[in-house]
């Protein structure tokens, strides 16, 4: 029993790293509905530039202060050139608009900081937390946390402050938005800068679990059924969505995997998130859209 | 016919004759190029960019320097220079096999004597199209076991350490460990693998042993790319094996290494295999990493007596490809010295065969499968250490078969092995044998005569 105890419990906390990703993703998606393809490369961005300047021995936070107003920087540059241009297109315009995004970016970060791999220490003791017989990891508890309190800043910025009202205003209907004075520019740069902040911290967390690398842009691959299960649209949902899926992939890695003598927590998740999208095609949290015939 | 449909085909048959002319010329010029080329051509696969650019670069370097080394001050081959070029592959199978394509007619007349895939899942896409081509694949430790068996697979030289090998070495060490071979019965070894063809292929070797020795075989998959590895550590902790063979490719190791220490799992009994070695590998994993084990055929340091000549005449003139001079004698960049040598000895060997000028593909297979770097050889090139003692041959395209175990200090790797340690090959020799007939079989190939 302890064995299924820590196996799943390994898998939520597993879970809420992938959450950590799709946040970024709902973000951009519920201030433009678009799928910002670039949210890994961005997550690789953030990390390689801050372990950059670690190397050049600049102090933790000035490195996190630096790094967070580069990717502030580059959230303005992308709404600059790349989404304003394209403002009315339609979503699949945009959509490409971020896949190509996404091959600039690591491109550049590559060359401008080389392909090496870095080690990120964050200085959180990673040995394992006894509770009876179940081993737990301290660090994925500190990861967890992390996420807890960012989810709860980004809860109180969306439902207290001007801007996150604003925000959900364009989100329900872009057009009404502009049309009372929202000011649609400003506030795309906005989100993508938080985006990039929430990039900065997930960055970090999953640089020091594998290192900073260009797999770093593979997590992505994980938040996509995240999403699916958690919706597009809802903070709450991806990590509802991490959760499940986290504790699905390792319950069925061991369990199921060992039946049909392969991995198959790379396909087991994605399996989870078409039977949620037949029976709940918005997710679990997301919003499903309703239209006037 | 009406005269329009005459003149039509006439003009055709004009067309025709013009370009099958231009195209006799083309050839014929060609011919004359290669007899009067000077240099020796030698293409480059590499991936500069993308998810495993980090594991390459150092190993472009370590090739370059080295052929540079050979131009610079042995003033080539025999007086043949080398030249070559890059073609990028992003680690990627179809890019691979597109430079394949691109580069395997040579340059300027000279032909390719040998080519590296750099990369297992490229070489097996190219295993069939090098045998129509006549261009030996060198691909020192990856690619096809079976392809030992020159007699099936004419084309394809899995030299030094192929992954049998590899597994039979490990096993061999933590014999050397227990304190001999029957001290292997009633042991828990639990391989940790890449899911893909590369990882599941020290399978049946490690199912061989295990039945040879009594030790049990545990084989535990990680999905690709392995950036999440909690289920598998939690099993592991649940069976609790005496070793841990880790068979990682990319991330997966330093998140394997990373996973074992927070389930209490000692570093010092995992032994990763040749793609779970270098440093690149242990590094990300910070502090926890003290203590790993890893086998390789390319054992890091930059002590070996041809390091001294490339640090002369090669890092100290600013004439090295290496960017980050902390990767001078790194596992990844001996490895591209290694293949360098073995390259550069197969083609002085055919050399001494067909004469001393740029040599192709077909002769360059002859060098290889007559290659014999001995110990004496090695001394002169200064290898001593770094390359393993080699004969290559019809039947055994591999050669060496063994590996040195390093151990991970927290800065270095340091040697921790009893100098080489040999796999089983005689033991494992008849199995590969028997796959590479049955593979014969299924494609239809009639195996060349080994006699000769």
């Amino acid at each position: 029993m302890s064995f299924f105890i820590e196996t799943l419990v390994g898998g939520l906390l597993a879970g809420v790293m992938y959450s950590l990703v799709a946040i970024g993703f709902v973000l951009v998606f519920k201030a433009s509905g678009v799928f910002n393809f670039a949210q890994g490369s961005m997550v690789l961005c953030a990390a390689l530039t801050f372990v950059t300047l670690r190397d050049k021995e600049i102090p933790f936070w000035l490195a996190a202060v630096i790094t967070l107003a580069i990717m502030v920087a580059i959230a303005i540059l992308i709404e600059r050139v790349v989404l304003r241009p394209l403002v009315n297109r339609p979503q699949i315009t945009l959509f490409m608009a971020t896949l190509g995004l996404s091959f600039v970016i690591e491109g550049l970060a590559q060359i401008a900081m080389g392909a090496s791999v870095h080690e990120l220490d964050l200085g959180i003791i990673d040995t394992p937390v006894k509770f009876g017989d179940v081993q737990v990891s301290q660090f994925d508890l500190v990861a967890a946390g992390t996420a807890a309190v960012l989810v709860a800043a980004l809860s109180i910025f969306f439902s207290r402050t001007r801007t996150g009202i604003a925000l959900r205003a364009i989100a329900d209907d872009p057009q009404a938005a502009l049309s009372i004075g929202i000011r649609l520019q400003s506030l795309w740069q906005i989100v993508w800068g938080v985006a990039g902040f929430v990039s900065l911290v997930a960055g970090l967390l999953w640089g020091a679990r594998q290192g900073v690398q260009f797999a770093l842009t593979l997590v992505v691959l994980k938040a996509l059924p995240v999403l699916i299960i958690g919706g597009f649209t809802s903070i709450a949902g991806a990590i509802v969505g991490g959760l499940i899926v986290g504790a699905s992939d390792s319950l069925a890695e061991i369990y199921l995997g060992n039946l049909l003598g392969g991995s198959v927590s790379t396909w087991f998740s994605y399996v989870l998130a078409v039977a949620f999208l037949l029976v709940r095609p918005a997710g679990l949290f997301g919003e499903a859209p309703i239209e006037r015939i | 016919m009406d005269m329009f449909e005459w003149k039509r085909k006439s003009r055709m048959r004009t067309i025709g004759r013009a370009l099958g002319l231009a195209t006799m010329a083309t050839v014929a010029s060609g011919a004359a190029h290669a007899e009067d080329a000077k240099t020796q051509y030698f293409p480059l696969a590499t991936f500069r960019v993308g998810a495993y650019a980090s594991s390459g670069i150092p190993v472009w370097a370590g090739e370059i320097d080295y052929f540079r080394y050979i131009n610079e001050v042995e003033g080539g081959i025999n007086g043949i220079k080398l030249v070559w070029d890059e073609c990028e592959t992003n680690w990627e199978v179809e890019k691979g096999v597109e430079c394949y394509e691109r580069v395997k007619a040579g340059k300027n007349g000279s032909p390719v004597p040998i080519f590296l895939p750099h990369g297992d899942p490229i070489s097996k896409a190219l295993t069939e199209k090098s045998v129509a081509d006549k261009i030996p694949l060198v691909t020192i430790a990856y690619g096809r076991t079976e392809a030992i068996d020159g007699r099936v697979f004419p084309y394809s030289f899995p030299v030094v350490f192929s992954f049998w090998s590899e597994a039979s070495s490990a096993v061999n060490f933590i014999a050397e460990k227990v304190g001999g071979k029957d001290k292997l019965k009633g042991l828990k070894i639990a391989t940790v693998y890449h899911d893909s063809p590369y990882g599941k292929e020290t399978q049946v070797p490690l199912a061989h042993l295990a039945k040879t020795y009594g030790f049990e075989d545990i084989q535990i998959p990680v999905p690709h790319p392995g950036n999440e590895q909690s289920a598998q550590w939690a099993k592991i902790r649940q069976l609790k094996p005496d070793w841990v063979f880790l068979r990682g490719w990319g991330v997966m190791t330093p998140v394997a290494i990373k996973t074992a220490a927070k389930v209490g799992f000692p570093v010092d009994h995992i032994i990763g295999g040749i793609w779970s070695g270098s440093e690149e590998d242990v590094r990300p994993a910070g502090a926890v990493a003290k203590g790993y084990l890893a086998i390789t055929p390319f054992p890091a340091g930059a002590d070996f007596e041809i390091h001294k000549k490339l640090k002369a005449h090669i890092l100290d003139k600013g004439l090295s490809d290496l960017k980050d001079p902390k990767s001078f004698g790194s596992v990844y960049y001996n490895s591209g010295v290694d293949e360098a040598i073995i390259a550069v000895e197969a083609i002085r060997t055919a050399q001494a065969h067909f004469g001393v000028r740029p040599i192709n593909g077909e002769e360059a297979q002859w060098g290889l499968e007559h290659l014999d770097l001995s110990e004496k050889r090695l001394a002169e090139i200064g290898a001593t250490g770094l390359q393993q003692p080699l004969k290559l041959s019809i039947k055994d395209h591999e050669g060496g078969g063994a590996g040195k175990v390093l151990q991970w200090d927290g800065e270095k790797w340091n040697v921790v092995s009893n100098g080489w340690v040999k796999s089983d090959r005689d033991l494992l020799l008849p199995l590969i044998y028997e796959r590479a007939a049955a593979y014969a079989k299924e494609k239809g190939i009639t195996p060349r005569d080994a006699t000769n």
